[in-house]
């Protein structure tokens, strides 16, 4: 059980997942190591979301191993608040708390789930609000703010946990074009700091720049992975080309 | 928009003019008293020429005002208990129905049906003679009046009206909100009071007022208990005069009146509650 940072941080083995009678994952196996990027992309309803809900818990699997930093996830004994202390998700619809300020809605679950000290939860989450270049909108409401500035504090809002794993589920599809350039800059200074991030993502420049290891799914199945130069210029599966010539 | 004039001879109804943009058809507080006031003026009209010459109506009217509007407050009294004693039960219920345990969802959501759909005369009468009319703690007594019970019996509806207030706030706020939480490992107990609650509030504000509204107007059922509210008090009011027929139209406009007067506002509040809150999410 005990994991060292040369083992993969989280480990994902032949995992199985229906809904009811649909089947929307059929053995899917992959390894994210520490510090390491990797991109998921496919086309829609081949499981991408399905897979990375996986990782914290949020869906259930039916058969196969999730290992995160050693602790399986795939447990009915599975202490679920642990797992999300160390994995942070940010969704395609922000998901912030409209009832709470930009500044409550990143301090308030350190302080009120991890029972940090106040005061020094806000320096931490006013570090956070530069560090997503929010300076002056701590006191704004969601519904005051562009949906590419809510998309950066829901990434601070999951930063402040201090979160070993990012999960990012399309979190610039519901985004103006205009704004969608913003928060990739975020999420890429973010991996630039080394952290490990799980993207789904349909911007295909943006993962042939920042991730380490690209995986393409369909069917349920990871059908071609491989770093983005091999992905993206030598992609052998007929499946990802005709993807590939799709959207690029 | 510009729209055909159209004339006729013939005996049809035309359309009504438009009305200008934002301006709907409004009942005016002075609406319902002209109607008081015309209701009084007829029905003292009507027996001008009585031979007797009795008082006349209105100064009776007058005279028993006072006791009335005691009446009518006592009404309100009623209706602030049993709104009070059916939000803090309903809203516990409510929760009841969003529980995640099977045992207690199941028996929240009979109890809530149950009480919605069973008439607010019968409730009353339930509690009326259901309740004992005082209740032994051993080292002390607690009575039990008609008013205590009224209360009670009213509130019963009340619980399970806000009861499906609250659970249809709660299943209104989109699941992304209860995903998010759980995603920074709250638990359910502090995603419901910290995030979904607080959420709730606002939306439950209109149906909340809305009910009590409708719990005000139901207060005067007490009356066919026997509690001396405004419908009672009015009753013996009219009997005391000797039954003169005059006087039922002025009392009864009056009672009428008084209620218009005091929901009437509390209408038009929810109504720009609600728009208040539709244009702001
Ligand atoms: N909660 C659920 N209940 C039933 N079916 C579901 C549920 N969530 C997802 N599905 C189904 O699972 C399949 C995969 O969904 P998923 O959201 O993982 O796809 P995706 O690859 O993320 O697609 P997209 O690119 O459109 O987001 C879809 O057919 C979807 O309808
Ligand atoms: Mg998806």
């Amino acid at each position: 059980m005990n994991w060292t940072p040369d083992q993969p941080m989280v480990s994902i083995k032949n995992v199985h997942k229906a809904f009811g009678e649909l089947e929307v994952l059929k053995g899917v196996s992959l390894d994210v190591m520490k510090g390491e990027v990797i991109c998921i992309i496919g086309p829609s309803g081949s499981g991408k979301s399905t897979l990375i809900r996986c990782v914290n818990a949020l869906n259930d699997i039916q058969q196969g191993s999730i290992l995160v930093e050693g602790q399986e996830v795939n447990d009915p004994d599975l202490d679920k608040l642990e797992l999300r202390k160390k994995v942070g998700m940010v969704f395609q619809q922000y998901n912030l708390f409209p009832h709470k300020t930009a500044l409550e809605n990143i301090m308030m679950a350190p302080v009120r789930v991890l029972k940090r000290d106040k005061s020094q939860t806000e320096v931490f989450a006013r570090e956070l609000i530069k560090k997503v270049r929010l300076q002056g909108k701590e006191d704004s409401y969601p519904g005051e703010l562009s949906g590419g500035q809510q998309q950066r504090v829901a990434i601070a809002r999951s930063l402040a946990m201090k979160p070993d794993i990012m999960l990012f589920d399309e979190v610039t599809a519901a985004l103006d074009p205009e704004t969608v350039g913003e928060v990739l800059t975020t999420i890429k200074e973010l991996a630039e700091d080394g952290m490990t991030c799980i993207l789904v993502t349909h911007e295909m420049g943006f993962a042939r720049e920042v991730a380490d290891h690209i995986y393409f799914t369909d069917g349920g199945l990871i059908v071609e992975h491989g770093p983005p130069k091999t992905f993206f210029d030598k992609a052998k599966d007929p499946r990802t080309r005709e993807f590939l010539s799709q959207i690029l | 928009m510009a729209r055909p004039e159209f004339k006729t001879d013939l005996p049809v109804m035309l359309a009504p003019p438009e009305r200008r943009q934002g301006e709907p058809l409004r009942i005016k507080l002075w609406h319902g008293i002209a109607l008081f006031g015309f209701c009084v003026l007829s029905s003292t009209y009507v027996f001008a020429d009585d031979t007797q010459a009795p008082a006349s109506a209105l100064s009776v009217l007058v005279k028993w005002m006072p006791l009335l509007l005691s009446g009518f407050l006592f009404n309100i009294v009623i209706s602030f208990c049993s709104m009070a004693l059916g939000t803090i039960v309903g809203t516990a219920l409510g929760l009841g129905q969003i529980s995640l345990i099977p045992v207690v969802k199941s028996s929240s959501w009979f109890v809530t049906q149950f009480f919605r759909n069973a008439p607010w005369l019968v409730l009353l009468f339930f509690a009326m003679f259901l309740l004992p009319f005082e209740f032994d703690l051993g080292f002390v007594v607690i009575p039990f009046p008609d008013w205590v019970k009224a209360i009670i019996g009213l509130s019963l509806p009340v619980m399970a009206n806000v009861s499906e207030v609250v659970r249809g706030a709660v299943r209104s706020l989109p699941s992304g909100q209860w995903e998010a939480a759980e995603s920074l490992a709250y638990t359910r107990q502090q995603t419901l009071w910290l995030i979904i609650l607080p959420q709730c509030v606002k939306r439950m504000l209109p149906p909340w007022m809305n009910l009590y509204s409708i719990l005000t107007m139901a207060t005067v059922l007490a009356s066919v208990v026997g509690v001396s509210e405004v419908m009672t008090l009015t009753g013996e009011a009219l009997a005391a005069e000797g039954g003169r027929t005059d006087l039922l139209a002025p009392f009864y406009s009056f009672v009428l009146l008084i209620f218009f007067v005091y929901c009437y506002p509390i209408a038009r509040y929810t109504v720009y509650l609600e728009k208040k809150f539709a244009v702001k999410d």
